[in-house]
């Protein structure tokens, strides 16, 4: 295995484990904020789980970024081919 | 390990190589149109039992769009509800034994966002000519035109980014853990994916939903003229 290889699976966990960091914090505070808000207003628990469920999706979308690039590192590597 | 992103092709029709994922996408397809024509060929004033899920369904997809869209859902249900339908019976097809979800694979996802995004220019349009939508792109100063249009293809990417990579993590986990720990111990792991499945084609759906309401709506006010707010 020569060096350029070995690099880049290093590279790849490092991008998936730094990468989760920001949006698991993240996605934390958003639950933790729409569990507030059901708390104080049940009535409006349909319109607040949608609006989180949304905004979940878009607060992953950072961390599949990561694993997209973990992904490109080990099995498309323009630069092992 | 296969590769997730390299899709070795099943057969070549002339010059084009069909993958196991196009085929499956094809199956899903017929399912889908021959089971909504024989689900609606028989509609009645008094339903039964079929008719009334199917209105149930539809209904509840009615709701859904007026409730995120705030407008009638009339011109927007065929779109939603097929994205819908095929997105979700793409990530369940996982069920049946050797089937794998063509959601799982990139071209799949890049189809279905390309979608989404020719949707958006058409209703765009449609509610406020060429005029109308290219003017939105101005909203609120001409400075924003550079960053509302690159907002416009990023957002097509993330959406076509977080199915593939939903999808197809969940598929690629199975795999690891059924190679490392053998048979009936992924079990748990397949019924998350099902979770993660619905979950998504739900997110996709709303998402394509948010994106043409706001085409809409911004379209819409760039076309009539700012009216004086009275106060109520």
């Amino acid at each position: 295995m020569n060096w350029l290889s070995a690099i880049s699976i290093i590279c790849a966990t490092v991008a998936v484990s730094f990468g989760a960091i920001g949006p698991a914090l993240a996605e934390g505070r958003a639950v933790a904020a729409a569990m507030d808000a059901i708390a104080r207003q049940p009535e409006s628990a349909n319109t607040i789980s949608r609006t989180l469920f949304v905004g979940l999706a878009m607060i992953e979308t950072m961390a599949i970024y990561c694993l997209v690039i973990a992904l490109l590192l080990l099995f498309a590597n323009p630069l092992l081919k | 390990m296969n590769s997730p992103l390299a899709h070795p092709a099943l057969f070549h029709l002339g010059p084009v190589p069909i993958t196991a994922g196009v085929v499956v996408t094809w199956a899903i397809m017929t399912i889908l149109v021959i089971g909504a024509k024989l689900a609606t060929r028989n509609l009645s004033l008094h339903p039964g039992r079929l008719q009334a899920a199917l209105e149930l369904i539809v209904e509840t997809l009615d709701s859904q769009i007026r409730d995120t869209m705030r407008v009638e859902p009339g011109p927007y249900r065929g779109f939603i509800g097929t994205l819908f339908a095929f997105i979700f019976i793409a990530n369940w097809s996982t069920l049946i034994p050797g089937v794998e979800p063509p959601t799982a694979h990139l071209e799949t996802d890049a189809a279905l966002a390309l979608l989404v995004f020719l949707a958006v220019i058409y209703y765009g349009v449609q509610a406020g000519g060429v005029r109308g939508y290219l003017g939105s792109f101005a909203t609120p100063t001409p400075l924003m035109i550079p960053l509302n249009f690159i907002e416009s293809l990023t957002r097509t990417f993330s959406l076509l980014v977080r199915l593939f990579g939903n999808v197809m993590s969940g598929v690629f986990v199975v795999g690891i853990v059924l190679s490392l720990a053998g048979l009936l111990v992924p079990i748990p792991l397949m019924a998350l994916d099902l979770l993660t499945g619905a979950v998504q084609a739900y997110i996709f759906a709303t998402l394509a939903m948010v994106f043409i309401a706001s085409a809409v709506s911004e379209s819409r006010d760039a076309t009539e003229p700012q009216q004086p707010r009275t106060p109520s």
